[in-house]
């Protein structure tokens, strides 16, 4: 997931338009054009649905029902930064359950939960394929292994740093 | 002077412990100091508990370095790393390292050792050779080829791979076939695909490419899931290159053949590496299983024949071809045959990717291989086969990694990977979240599955917390059965198999009041 552009494009129907526009040569475009839409704006916003359900000639119950049920279609703007820390077996077992407390404690919210600033968002992810240097944690898209709580404080002081 | 290459990998896992940091020192300091290199950022060798490890090329072959941190470069380029020269860190010849020297690398024989992205190194180091053979042979001979092997799928079922061949090549259709990469690898204690797409790619697109002679298929799609964002980037790229190479497109090396190859991106959804889930992605939809039959190599992607392969299952397929059936088969023991890449992850000193003949057993994985555990206390278990396989007492660990023999043992070697845990866990813990897990990414299709998960967690919580033990263990145990017979697929049908492992093995961490289920 990319770390959200500060000077992320707003909302715009044409742009909204044209990002479709170059997909419609594909087989079930769907999901393929929310990608590109979360990655332009960051999120899939609402007022996007009816115009892509238009032009793939779908519902907009159908396009509302493919972008609530992917975690990575998000409805609102992202945090500015995004930590998600692995809680599948593999970093379980090296004590991702401590780590994802000691976060939560720090930051003062639950995991899917952001910052009152949203600065920083705490999310779950199960597995990041980095299961033999466990545990991991995706922070704005950069893999990061062999995690241990002073590296989750130093993450988590440079994103709030960063965010400033 | 010819430039010396040093090899620093650009494996995701390499780069989560510092290998682009140590990339960078390297080139700096060597700039510095007039030292000519060149910088090969190679696939992972698999050993990461070495990494981030750096090979030097010298007359003597490739002598690795590791685990070499940012801050050790100065040392080792003064050292004369340049020349293999002896440091602490070194290793010693990178083949002659015993952990690797001891496998059988067949599907990853080159991760690792070239550039990912260099058609030329590819075909320097063997890739190609099945295509081309392919090419010339009938699409029935190449199916043959691939069920005289005894490959089965590598995803995790098993299912041989030449039957499902077999099937789409024979399935009518009035337009097109397609093939399937499943490459949306989600479960925990994997990352063999991520591997081979970072450090293999055009091996992915080959074995794709022979697939689609092999059924008649015109065009292919790899699923890749998102949360693998370094795999996609190279495997986007891999087949720019392909397609520049000629060995995608409308005629594939030539032959007049035609392949065309998409990459597709997942969305954060674990259920999408179920086969119908994720052609229902791939078309754009939610990803929700779809009820078999219709099977997809009848009636798959958009309705048309498809062949779905997990990627470890097409990429052996290139060895097979070019070596034939029989030396894969000569390879592995009863029905398992040939070789599993084995991933051993978790709480293990040792962690990386084991390449060997099936029949190697459990303990020889997570002892001789991984060292034991990397907290250095004593192993407790191993979760087999991803979040949908038993836990394994050590008291079985002389289990050989054999599909039936697993299957005896009511476990199951899946797609191999290897998840080992110390004795501070908590197995009630463990079982309760696989409940939790299912609960989660359950598509909700099904009601065993989507209502019985939440239920499950209920359950073990009232187990756990000491409410009426028996009663619910009977609750559970009934639970796990409707579970088994009544789910749609194997998200709902296999959660009960650790939960149960957990109940059969470790039954005292529900710490039951004296006289119950003893």
């Amino acid at each position: 997931m990319a770390k959200l552009d500060q000077d992320a494009p707003v909302f715009s129907e044409n742009r909204v338009k044209a990002l479709i526009e170059t997909r419609l040569d594909q087989r079930g475009p769907l999901v393929e054009v929310l990608h590109a839409l979360a990655e332009e704006f960051g999120y899939v916003d609402e007022r996007a649905v009816p115009i892509v359900a238009r032009a793939l000639n779908l519902s907009r119950a159908e396009v509302h029902g493919v972008v609530t049920f992917y975690r990575d279609f998000r409805e609102g703007p992202p945090p500015a930064s995004v930590v998600r820390l692995c809680r599948a077996e593999a970093c379980q077992a090296m004590g991702a359950e401590r780590l994802v407390e000691h976060a939560c404690n720090r930051l003062g919210i639950g995991l899917g939960e952001h910052t009152p600033d949203n600065r920083i968002g705490l999310e779950q992810v199960f597995c990041l394929g980095n299961c033999a240097l466990a545990p991991s944690a995706l922070v704005d898209g950069r893999l990061i292994g062999r995690l241990t709580e002073e590296r989750v404080d130093a993450i988590l002081d440079a994103a709030a740093g960063e965010a400033r | 002077m010819t430039p010396v290459t040093v090899y620093v990998p650009r494996d995701a896992s390499a780069r989560s412990v510092g290998a682009d940091e140590v990339a960078d020192v390297l080139a700096r300091l060597a700039g510095e100091r007039g030292i000519e290199l060149t910088i090969v950022r190679n696939g992972s060798r698999g050993m990461f508990w070495l990494e981030p490890l750096v090979e030097v090329d010298t007359p003597a072959g490739r002598i690795a370095y590791g685990p070499v941190s940012p801050g050790d470069v100065g040392g080792l380029v003064e050292a004369g790393l340049a020349g293999g020269a002896p440091h602490r860190l070194r290793l010693g010849p990178t083949e002659e390292i015993p952990w690797l020297a001891r496998q059988t690398r067949l599907t990853f024989a080159r991760v690792g050792v070239t550039d990912p992205l260099s058609p030329d190194d590819y075909e320097a180091h063997g890739g190609l050779l099945g295509l081309r053979r392919a090419l010339a042979m009938e699409p029935r001979a190449i199916v043959e080829t691939v069920t005289d092997s005894g490959l089965r799928g590598r995803g995790g079922a098993g299912f041989p791979a030449g039957v499902k061949w077999s099937t789409v090549l024979a399935a009518p259709t009035t337009d097109v076939k397609f093939v399937c990469a499943n490459a949306d690898e989600g479960d925990s204690g994997t990352f063999a695909d991520r591997m081979l797409m970072e450090g293999d790619p055009f091996l992915v697109i080959e074995g794709m490419t022979i697939a689609a002679l092999a059924v008649g298929a015109t065009e292919g799609y790899l699923y890749v899931r998102s949360e693998y964002p370094d795999a996609i980037a190279t495997m986007r790229t891999a087949i720019e290159i392909a397609y520049l190479q000629g060995w995608l497109g409308p005629s594939v090396l030539g032959s007049g053949r035609a392949f065309d190859l998409t990459l597709r991106v997942g969305a954060g959804a674990y259920i999408c590496g179920e086969e119908t889930a994720m052609l229902e992605s791939l078309e754009g939809r939610r990803g929700v299983i779809r009820a078999k039959p219709p099977l997809p190599a009848h009636a798959g992607l958009f309705g048309r024949p498809t062949a779905v392969n997990n990627v470890l299952t097409l990429a052996a397929v290139p060895w097979i071809v070019t070596e034939g059936a029989a030396a894969y088969q000569q390879l592995g023991v009863g029905r398992s045959r040939g070789t599993q890449v084995f991933q051993l992850a978790g709480n293990v000193a040792r962690g990386g990717i084991v390449e060997v003949a099936f029949g190697v057993t459990l303990g020889e994985l997570v002892n001789d291989f991984g060292g034991g555990t990397r907290s250095g206390r004593p192993v407790r278990a191993a979760q087999v086969g991803g979040p949908l396989g038993a836990y394994v007492p050590t008291s079985s660990f002389d289990l050989p990694m054999d599909y039936e023999a697993f299957a005896a043992a009511q476990a199951m070697v899946g797609h191999g990977g290897v998840v080992v845990f110390d004795d501070t866990v908590d197995m009630a813990r463990q079982a309760r979240f696989a409940m939790e897990f299912c609960a989660e990414e359950s598509c909700g299709k099904c009601t065993p599955c989507r209502v019985g998960a939440v239920r499950g967690v209920e359950v073990i919580d009232r187990i756990i917390a000491g409410q009426d033990a028996e009663a619910n263990l009977e609750l559970l145990e009934d639970l796990c059965e409707l579970m088994v017979d009544g789910s749609l697929c194997a998200m709902g049908g296999l959660t009960p198999m650790p939960v149960r492992s957990v109940l059969t093995h470790f039954i005292d961490d529900f710490h039951l009041p004296q006289g119950q289920r003893a």
